[in-house]
């Protein structure tokens, strides 16, 4: 089993091998993360530029760890505005980057689409670390990865995914995997969080958080972006919270053993309560730690070589 | 320079004339004694001595003019993706004789001395007629009407906001009422951009999935709706630009049964793409209004069909290679459309969709007569503008043979049946690929 | 000529793993400090079966680790595609043993050298040793084995094939033409 692409751009492209080769890949590496000298030679002389056009503390520490580990250079390129602005082309941007010989180019930016197009014109691999509200296929991939080394398998179980799925890349790209995965998918939030047409890629739909989360092996909660309140997508945190908020109360109608998952970060009390996002069900810090063993599996399946 | 067109199908929907026929040009006009001409052999373009230039166009088919009526020209302001003198050419490859420009240049076209200036390049340039659409209101802003009565006096044949949706509906009424009594057309960009803001695509499952701000077909509806009711209570006439939803095309139906003065155009990217087309963030398929669903695009095709939709205007909006190579979010949007119009508009015929005569009302005899321009015949006397098509020709889209300087086309690669090969404008060949 | 033959049947591989479990013990007088680490894969399984051979005798159970030398692999830049990568599982320290680390063929050297590129990364070993069921020759670095089951002098165009019981489901060593 090879991965025969260029590049990550979303789980969408990814078939079921595929997945299966790069979590069975990450589950190897997690050992590595845990030695006393936490650094490999696989990626000597390799350089790895993150390009950055939207803030992001932990997917960018995260694939820079990787990138360490592998014994890559990273370079760090953060930009807070589009190219655009400085009158340049994305197109330009990428070209310019290409001439500096990089090896593998990871990109996240406002932007759905971004990626693509930079992967359409460079001959060096291209990693989507989160594409406006398209695609996180890493995220994804890390999201998979906890819980198939908890619970053994992904195929069977339900997942509900609860929140903002209209501007969630998070819950775009576990969308495609789950479902890939033979997972069943359910997803909750106010009606204007749901985008129309979502039922199509195989998922069920409720407005009530209980519906969703019933028997449920896993729980999702993602991240609201506060500032969405002024676009009148929801009224206020306040009501928000109220009724999509995870908690004791409605949590008890999953089963026992669900995992409760996160992609960070939490904004407490809104999208989960203190006590569950602490509490022995919680796997928000596992994830983070599978993030940096998906994104160093990635990082070798893709980078160096003539491949 | 008289012309004899020599052998072709000659198709007038304005007389209902469709027979093969000579017609002969002389002085900048259509004769009707070319009829009487008995067909000559001879090559093509050989001069006889009478200083008659004879064109074997048999197996061709002969057409009034082509009348792209909505087309952004750029200049002045925006010449870096298009002159007035390269949209012209552009529009002669394309089969068109005139072509009307909207007002969304910098300057606006919100003044009688942006009016002439447009028309005085034009006529520097020479190659087609060009028609300058005015500004509904000063800079677009939706605020203040501009000056109608001089702008029509300079030479304008239509009011529009195109790009900036006249919000105001006050404003639009009083749009309506005032270019009423000069007997001209408003024409709306129909967009409710509180439903629209920040979308970048049509609102449906390629939205949901690739997680782009969808602009959902209402936004156009609940303004056609709007607009159609302005123009029942004023009594004037609406012109819906370029329609791209089934709600619109319903909602002209019926305003149009009810005897509202409505007509309405569309373009060929709406009855021959969906969003699909936005799935791989193609920056050339954006465009306002968005591409939207299969649904959709069927209802378009049936209001051509039916009548519905009077004219097919090509929305030609050429970009320069920087505006479109960025994130979608923040490309241009536009898609040029002189040069492929009458290719992509010939499938409707080849489809079934329209036959060739009603093809050449919707391109030619029902923008004449919604601007007001007296164009779109074959008429003995009428100006000599004529466009040949042969119906047969096999081309593939290749940007890079543009005349205009945007190359922003989805339609790149596409092979396409039909094109214009000869372009009479005013008697004079403007462009031959015969 | 046929294509392939055996050099080593089941009866032969059993009785040369004996002879290095008791040559591994002599050498090191005892099990004392003594940690086995096998590589992926078919050293992990000679690992395996010798350290239950000493187990027969000796009271002490003999640690095992299980190394992939996957990301220490100098070739990974002209490898078609990545290599699928085998966990690394070593659960106890290093420091200060004496490391024996098992192989099935001894070729180029260079697995051995990621290998103990690999092993230096987990600490400091007092001592590593190495053995290896076949020792085919062609040595692209000075490196030595220190128990060897058979030598087996090959041609180039010679694949040599250690198959085991537990991967294999046969235990024998065999030679085959390359075509």
């Amino acid at each position: 089993m090879k991965l025969h692409r260029k590049d990550i751009l979303g789980i969408k492209e990814l078939s079921v091998d595929e997945i299966n080769l790069i979590l069975e890949t990450a589950d190897s590496f997690v050992e590595v993360s845990t030695r006393e000298i936490k650094k490999v030679p696989t990626l000597r002389g390799k350089t790895i530029i993150t390009l950055f056009y939207e803030p992001s503390t932990r997917t960018r520490t995260s694939f820079e760890i990787a990138a360490k580990r592998l014994s890559a250079d990273t370079i760090s390129i953060s930009s807070s505005t589009s190219s655009v602005v400085k009158g340049e082309t994305l197109i330009d941007t990428a070209k310019n980057l290409e001439s500096m010989n990089p090896d593998l180019i990871v990109i996240r930016h406002s932007a759905a689409g971004a990626p693509h197009m930079i992967a359409g014109v460079l001959n060096e691999p291209v990693i989507n670390a989160g594409d406006g509200a398209h695609e996180h296929p890493t995220q994804a991939l890390l999201d998979m990865m906890t819980i198939r080394s908890i619970k053994g398998k992904l195929a069977g179980l339900k997942v509900a995914i609860v929140g903002d799925i209209s501007h969630s890349r998070v819950a775009r790209s576990n969308i495609y995997g789950l479902t890939k995965m033979g997972a069943s998918v359910h997803l909750a939030g106010p009606a204007t969080m749901i985008p129309y047409g979502i039922e199509n890629m195989g998922v069920v739909v409720h407005t009530q958080i209980e519906e969703a989360i019933r028997d449920a092996d896993v729980v999702m909660a993602l991240r609201i972006q506060t500032e969405r309140e002024k676009q009148c997508i929801f009224p206020s945190l306040r009501e928000y919270a109220r009724h999509f908020s995870l908690n004791r109360r409605n949590i008890g109608s999953a089963a026992k053993d669900v995992l409760i998952m996160h992609p960070g970060p939490v904004n407490r009390g809104i999208e989960i309560s203190p006590d569950l996002a602490e509490s022995a069900n919680s796997v928000i810090l596992q994830q983070v730690t599978n993030g940096v063993a998906v994104r160093m599996a990635l990082l070798y399946l893709l980078a160096g070589g003539n491949a | 320079m008289n012309i004899l067109l020599q052998g072709g199908r000659v198709i007038d929907p304005s007389s209902g004339r469709d027979r093969i026929q000579n017609l002969l040009i002389s002085g900048g006009k259509i004769r009707a004694r070319s009829a009487d001409l008995k067909p000559t052999k001879g090559p093509a373009g050989r001069k006889r001595n009478d200083d008659l230039y004879v064109i074997d166009v048999s197996g061709k088919i002969v057409v009034p003019g082509l009348i792209d009526m909505h087309t952004h020209l750029r200049e002045p302001g925006h010449e870096y993706k298009e002159t007035i003198a390269s949209g012209s050419q552009a529009a002669a490859a394309g089969g068109f004789t005139s072509i009307a420009c909207m007002p969304n240049t910098n300057p606006v076209n919100d003044n009688r001395s942006v009016t002439e200036f447009i028309i005085k390049k034009a006529a520097a340039a020479g190659i087609v007629n060009v028609y300058p659409i005015a500004a509904i209101s000063l800079k677009s802003e939706g605020i203040t009407l501009s000056d109608y009565w001089d702008l029509k006096e300079g030479g304008a044949v239509g009011f529009s906001d195109d790009g900036r949706p006249v919000m105001n509906a006050a404003l639009m009424r009083r749009a309506l009422e005032y270019a009423s009594s000069l007997n001209m057309p408003v024409i709306s960009h129909c967009e409710d951009t509180n439903l629209s803001a920040g979308g970048t695509m049509h609102e449906g499952f390629v939205s949901a999935e690739t997680g782009l701000v969808g602009i959902p077909g209402i936004a156009e509806d609940v303004m056609v709706s709007r607009d159609i009711l302005l123009a029942e209570f004023t009594g004037a006439h609406i012109h819906i630009a370029h329609v791209s939803t089934a709600g619109a095309v319903r909602l002209i139906r019926e305003a149009k049964s009810r005897g509202v003065h409505v007509t309405a155009e569309t373009a060929p990217h709406y009855f021959t793409l969906t969003d699909e087309a936005v799935r791989t963030f193609n920056t050339f398929a954006k465009v306002y209004p968005p591409l939207r669903g299969e649904a959709d695009r069927a209802a378009v095709r049936e209001g051509l069909a039916d009548g519905t939709i009077d004219a097919i205007a090509s929305d030609h909006a050429p970009h320069a290679r920087t505006d479109k190579e960025v994130e979608f979010d923040y490309a241009a949007t536009g898609i040029v459309g002189l040069e492929t119009s009458l290719g992509l508009s010939l499938s409707l015929v080849q489809d079934g969709v329209l036959t060739l005569p009603k093809l050449i009302e919707k391109m030619a005899i029902n923008p004449a007569r919604i601007l007001g321009i007296r164009k779109g015949t074959l008429a003995d006397g009428a100006d000599a503008d004529i466009t040949v098509i042969d119906q047969n020709r096999e081309w593939v889209v290749d940007p890079r043979n543009f005349r205009s300087r945007g190359k922003n086309t989805p339609f790149k690669d596409w092979l396409l049946k039909g094109k214009a090969v000869l372009t009479i404008v005013g008697g004079e060949i403007r462009y031959q690929d015969l | 000529m046929e294509k392939s033959r055996i050099v080593m049947d089941r009866q032969g591989l059993d009785r040369t793993l004996k002879r290095i479990a008791y040559e591994i013990l002599e050498k090191n007088q005892g099990v004392e400090g003594l940690a086995f680490v096998g590589i992926r894969t078919r050293g992990v399984f000679l690992a395996q079966r010798i350290r239950d051979k000493i187990g027969q005798t000796e009271k002490i159970e003999i640690p095992i680790g299980i190394l992939d030398i996957t990301l220490y692999r100098d070739d990974l830049k002209s490898a078609q595609s990545r290599p699928v990568l085998g966990k690394t599982d070593i659960p106890f320290s290093i420091d200060g043993q004496k490391v024996v680390l098992f192989d099935d063929v001894l070729f180029t050297g260079r697995t051995i050298r990621a290998a103990m590129d690999a092993l230096i990364d987990f600490g400091r070993p007092k001592m590593i040793q190495l053995a290896v069921l076949i020792d085919r020759g062609h040595r692209e670095l000075p490196i030595t084995a220190d128990f060897v089951g058979k030598s087996l002098p090959s041609s180039l165009w010679e694949a040599v094939s250690v198959h085991l019981t537990e991967k294999d489901g046969i235990d024998e060593v065999i030679i085959e033409k390359n075509e």
